[in-house]
């Protein structure tokens, strides 16, 4: 197969119509644009595909879910102030079980902040982010090629699970370019008593979420939350780079997870032995794998472009087996790689 | 042979509305299943009920449904229409929903002349939080938020959804109607008729405005609800055909080449 050369945003778009996503609705927030306007120019293109462009993240987040309830594969994107207003509509979806990609590319927050690349959202993607016990599934990838690999993955798990996916990444990454090869998706698979489409001649359906009886609702919350459980016990996914024989390991995800490579690399040819764990999945994160790290390691440094929101995760992974450290940049700072490298040397020079 | 002349419609399940004695939504309800049986679209009508009173709304109507989050209808339908052209797609929205917190999707759902039908209930309250001030509440009218009386001053102007969706370019039909009496509810159901067969035709947005008694947040009986709508809410929002572009299209057609 051919090697292409694009843009992370456009990889995102080209890869969810292949993945057979036939609606996509969305609104204009960079660092994401790019994304819209590609399905804008080849969704209409591809066969029965719709694109709308909505009157705001609100109603983008409740046209996918429709869509979705239609039994077509759906998807809309934005960046972080437009996905604290897709919230509503991701607990909803969660609550009604329909499957959708929801692609953010985040920025610099809290409030308008700023254009630049994030990770300040780790916390509204992992923890459900809108109202309720829900979780949406997290994929965080790391490069062009992973770009286009886990949003054909995300359609599949969302159907799968019946459940929105999230696609986290940030401006870096929806800006970058690199080749990369489109896999051949997989047929999908979802039975049509799931969809909503005219009743016909036989028994009508509904869908719904709003549950007046606190038994059933219970009932329900219980339910999702099983569902949750073979999803944390099946989906996690990870990069474990540089493990062997390691005494310091940098656990981010990304553009924070690159930038570590960067300076693991500098600080590898100056004899420091320091790996990377990466976490693929944010939710579920790959807990087990990394406390089975603690058990070699027992420095972890969590690097972060945020405050530090994932260290939490790490923090209970690790329950105090091995020592954390934490490095952020927040609100669009981006390190270079041979900036990060001097604060891991520095920390690696003080271990116990 | 005994000859039915009147039934219970098949586009409604087995059940009793839990709606309060009085309150339109049931009359509503019966009337749009009535037109589902007629126009013989019950296997391929999907409704979309959003939070309000009658969010319950599947457990009546026998056509497949699916609840939306509150004011948010007419994007869900916009969805579902878009993905399925073919289907009969409509929205049942109280008036806090269309004209306050999901202002912005009905208009623009209307504006993009989304081919879905909005069936917009207008109480001049908020029913199922308890008697709320809408958006449509009319002036001096008493709600728990607004308990002197709704002040222009304060709380701003009944909103007339019926016009200004009229001046939309993508709305094909719009129609206000009351079903206070037995005259008014045939009007309204030949109204709701007329907005599902604009539909049918692809003609654009329809929308029927009903104005709908909430006795129980009115505080009032039934007679004096259906008394004060005729002599108050009326006056504010006057019945009428406020749009109708299927006879300009008749006409056109109509028109020797
Ligand atoms: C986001 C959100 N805000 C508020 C509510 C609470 N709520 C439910 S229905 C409703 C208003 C109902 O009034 P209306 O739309 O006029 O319909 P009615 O009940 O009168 O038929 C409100 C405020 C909600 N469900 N969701
Ligand atoms: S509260 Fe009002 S709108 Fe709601 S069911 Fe009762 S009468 Fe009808």
């Amino acid at each position: 197969m051919n090697k292409v050369l694009m843009s992370g945003n456009n990889i995102i778009g080209e890869a969810a119509i292949r993945a057979g996503c036939r609606f996509y609705a969305g609104y204009p927030i960079t660092p994401q644009n790019e994304l819209t306007e590609y399905m804008a120019e080849h969704m209409r293109k591809a066969e029965g595909g719709v694109f709308i462009q909505s009157e705001s993240e609100v109603a983008a987040i409740n046209m996918i879910a429709g869509a979705s309830a239609t039994g077509a594969r759906v998807m809309t994107s934005s960046s972080s102030p437009g996905i604290s207003l897709k919230q509503e509509g991701i607990s909803s979806m969660a609550a009604c079980e329909l499957p959708g990609v929801i692609v953010n590319i985040m920025r610099g927050g809290p409030g308008l902040g700023n254009i630049r690349p994030s990770q300040g959202d780790y916390f509204q993607a992992t923890r459900g982010g809108g109202h309720g016990d829900y979780r949406t599934m997290v994929f965080a990838p790391a490069t062009c090629q992973e770009l286009a690999d886990l949003t054909m993955d995300a359609f599949d798990a969302a159907d799968k699970y019946r459940t929105p996916v999230m696609i986290l990444a940030d401006g870096m990454m929806g800006q970058m370019m690199e080749p990369i090869i489109f896999k051949s998706p997989a047929p999908r698979v979802y039975p049509e008593k799931f969809m909503l489409r005219g009743a016909g001649s036989g028994k009508s359906k509904f869908i719904r979420g709003l549950l007046l009886d606190p038994i059933d609702a219970e009932e329900h919350n219980w339910k999702l939350a099983r569902k949750y459980e073979v999803i944390t016990e099946h989906e996690t996914l990870c990069e474990e780079h540089n493990l062997e024989e390691a005494d310091m390991v940098i656990v981010a995800y990304g553009t924070a997870a690159r930038i570590a490579k960067g300076a693991i690399k500098r600080l590898r040819d100056h004899g420091m032995k320091i790996g990377l764990f990466r976490p693929i999945t944010l939710w579920p994160f790959p807990e087990l794998k990394l406390r089975a790290l603690s058990a070699k390691v027992k420095n972890f440094l969590v690097f972060e472009m945020s405050t530090g929101q994932m260290l939490e995760d790490v923090r209970l992974a690790l329950q105090g087996y091995a020592h954390i450290d934490f490095h952020g940049r927040p609100g669009g700072a981006v390190p270079t790689p041979a900036e990060f490298a001097n604060v891991v040397a520095r920390l690696y020079n003080k271990r116990d | 042979m005994a000859k039915i002349i009147f039934q219970k419609p098949k586009s409604l399940k087995e059940k009793i509305f839990h709606y309060c004695p009085g309150c339109g939504h049931s009359i509503v309800h019966r009337l749009m299943a009535e037109v589902i049986d007629e126009m013989g679209i019950q296997g391929i009508t999907i409704g979309v009920p959003p939070a309000g009173c009658a969010v319950l709304a599947y457990n009546y109507f026998d056509v497949d449904m699916i609840e939306s989050p509150h004011g948010r209808a007419p994007a869900m339908a916009s969805g579902i229409k878009r993905m399925l052209p073919d289907r009969m797609v409509f929205c049942y929205q109280g008036d806090g929903d269309l004209a306050a917190i999901g202002l912005a999707e009905s208009f623009h759902a209307a504006n993009r002349g989304e081919n879905i039908t909005v069936i917009f209930i207008n109480n001049a309250v908020y029913g199922m939080t308890g008697g709320q001030m809408a958006p449509t509440t009319l002036l001096n009218q008493k709600t728990t938020t607004s308990l002197a009386g709704r002040q222009t001053l304060l709380d701003g102007y009944p909103v007339k959804v019926s016009e200004l969706f009229s001046q939309l370019e993508g709305s094909a039909y719009i129609e206000r109607c009351m079903v206070n009496s037995p005259a008014f509810v045939n009007k309204t159901k030949k109204a709701i008729r007329k907005a599902f067969e604009c539909q049918k035709a692809e003609l654009g947005f329809s929308m029927v405005e009903i104005l709908s008694a909430c006795p129980t947040n009115w505080k009032m009986n039934t007679i004096d609800s259906c008394q004060w709508m005729d002599d108050v809410m009326s006056k504010v929002f006057p019945p009428g055909v406020f749009k109708d572009v299927t006879k300009a299209t008749k006409k056109a057609a109509e028109v020797p080449s």
